[in-house]
């Protein structure tokens, strides 16, 4: 345990001794305190944008559009890649496409998204829905095409219906690859989601750091930012923690 | 069912799906059944695109992105590489610094606008610095990963033979690190490219970005459709670039 925990120590005392290498440097006004907030005003922004500013709900708004984004995702993607898995064919002819999709950037659809829905939560949602849904409906089919076929013989042997098929053999043997498309999706739906709410100031965490920009609030700002970075580490590190529970080692 | 050639089949349906797609396009935009106005026909945007690509300003604002693609680029990946190769061959420092590296990879990059805006101001240096921390953590990533899958034994051959850091890098790191930071770079380029263009649309006075924003602005959809697709193409074709070199370093092995 300590082994493992010797590297964590190591960083969280690199942070600290940055963060006091930062504070050093804007107190001594060695970086122009309109360009970085010294950690210490940043903290105590932080507490203040709790307490006032309402980032929590900020912080609520931004999960609950990333949630129903990913839900849309996973409700039409798993669909999806299934029939794509019983046609090869069009798996085959449809693989490469998602593939390009998946590496394309689609964030930059946001002003064609806000022609079409405006400045609402359906266009952030939207936003984060297209990243995830392709994640899920690519890991799923490749998933279910992963399922060894000795599985898919053993049901077809006990005569299995094709819903018994998929909910007894396919989904459970699947489950790790398509999981890894949700955690992957719900990561992308995360980083569209704030990085549009920023773009046309609305909904949650993104619209707080944009708003403290256009008020000129620098510790503000520069909390907002570390809360959002805070916020991604710590859904990347639930995600993880969530797969390892679902396929224990 | 022919089994006998499954790539017509693949080519057919191609074909069929997109000329589908462009049909609904095209008739949802001419109706103006779902989205009115919002959705132009695909013919308009065609048009629009075609119009671009025949007047001079296109090429302005496309010169202005590639530049700053082109810097962040540059100023993303070296000092990306220099962090992953002292990461990768320090593993106590590397596992410390691996959490940060991989929550701030995962920050959407945009948000750092603000912070770049008021170190550089808001011109194209801003743009060029949002790209280089946008692309600087994949490469990082990449070349750290690749330096933690090359076999001990090279190391061990490498420091048998009394090789100095610099012959150890030309010789062993080096050659053994080339897919995983070609393909470092492929990724690094995509986001690069993102945090370029979203640099532009939010704030900038020039640029593919910009130009998408002024046409919305100004409610032309159909050229900002065109505007879109274009970016779009482009950012395929740099993918398909760099998918290339990753498949050249992967038959060099």
């Amino acid at each position: 345990m300590p082994r493992r925990l010797a590297p964590a120590l190591w960083g969280l005392a690199a942070l600290l001794v940055l963060s006091a290498a930062l504070e050093a440097l804007v107190r001594s006004e060695a970086l122009p305190k309109l360009v970085v907030a010294a950690p210490s005003d940043t903290v105590v922004a932080i507490w203040h944008l709790v307490a006032e500013e309402g980032l929590l709900g900020a912080l609520g708004a931004t999960l609950l559009t990333a949630l129903g984004a990913v839900a849309a995702a996973i409700v039409a993607g798993l669909p999806a890649g299934y029939w794509l898995y019983k046609h090869p064919r069009f798996g085959r002819a449809y693989r490469n496409w998602l593939g390009a999709l998946f590496a394309a950037p689609l964030v930059l659809v946001y002003p064609v998204v806000l022609v079409l829905f405006g400045r609402t939560y359906v266009s952030t949602g939207f936003m984060g829905f297209i990243v995830g849904v392709i994640a899920v409906v690519l890991y799923t089919r490749e998933g279910l095409a992963a399922v060894p076929l000795t599985l898919v013989r053993v049901g077809r042997a006990f005569n299995l219906t094709p819903e018994q098929e998929f909910w007894k053999i396919l989904l459970p043997a699947g489950a790790p690859m398509i999981f890894t498309g949700i955690r992957l999706g719900t990561i992308y739906a995360l980083v569209n989601i704030i990085g549009v709410e920023f773009l046309i100031n609305f909904g949650g965490l993104g619209f707080v750091v944009s708003e403290a920009y256009d008020k000129f609030d620098i510790p503000g700002m520069y909390g907002a930012i570390v809360f959002v970075i805070l916020v991604s580490g710590g859904m990347l590190w639930l995600l993880k923690r969530l797969q390892l529970w679902l396929r224990p080692a | 069912m022919t089994r006998s050639d499954p790539n017509a089949g693949t080519l057919a349906i191609r074909l069929l799906t997109l000329a589908g797609l462009l049909a609904l396009w095209e008739a949802l935009g001419q109706t103006g059944l779902v989205f009115g106005e919002a959705l132009p026909p695909m013919s308009a945007v065609a048009a629009a695109a075609f119009n671009e690509f025949f007047g001079v300003a296109f090429y302005r604002h496309l010169a202005v992105t590639l530049g700053e693609v082109a810097g962040g680029f540059v100023f993303g990946v070296l000092p990306g590489v220099a962090v992953g190769l002292v990461f990768g061959a320090r593993r106590v420092l590397g596992t410390a610094a691996d959490p940060y590296i991989a929550a701030l990879a995962t920050t959407p990059k945009i948000v750092f606008l603000p912070v770049v805006m008021l170190a550089v101001g808001i011109g194209p240096g801003s743009k060029v610095a949002l790209g280089a921390i946008s692309a600087f953590f994949p490469v990082v990533i990449a070349t750290v990963a690749g330096m933690r899958a090359i076999p001990a034994v090279f190391v061990r051959v490498g420091r048998a033979f009394n090789l100095d850091a610099w012959q150890m890098m030309r010789m062993v790191y080096l050659p053994a690190l080339a897919v995983p930071l070609v393909t470092g770079l492929r990724l690094g380029l995509g986001v690069c490219i993102i945090g370029v263009l979203l640099g532009e649309i939010k704030l900038a006075k020039a640029g593919l970005g910009f130009l998408a924003n002024d046409y919305y602005a100004q409610y032309n959809f159909a050229e900002l459709y065109a505007i879109v697709a274009i970016i779009f193409a482009l950012a395929a074709l740099a993918n398909a670039a760099m998918s290339r070199l990753v498949r050249r370093a992967e038959a060099h092995r």
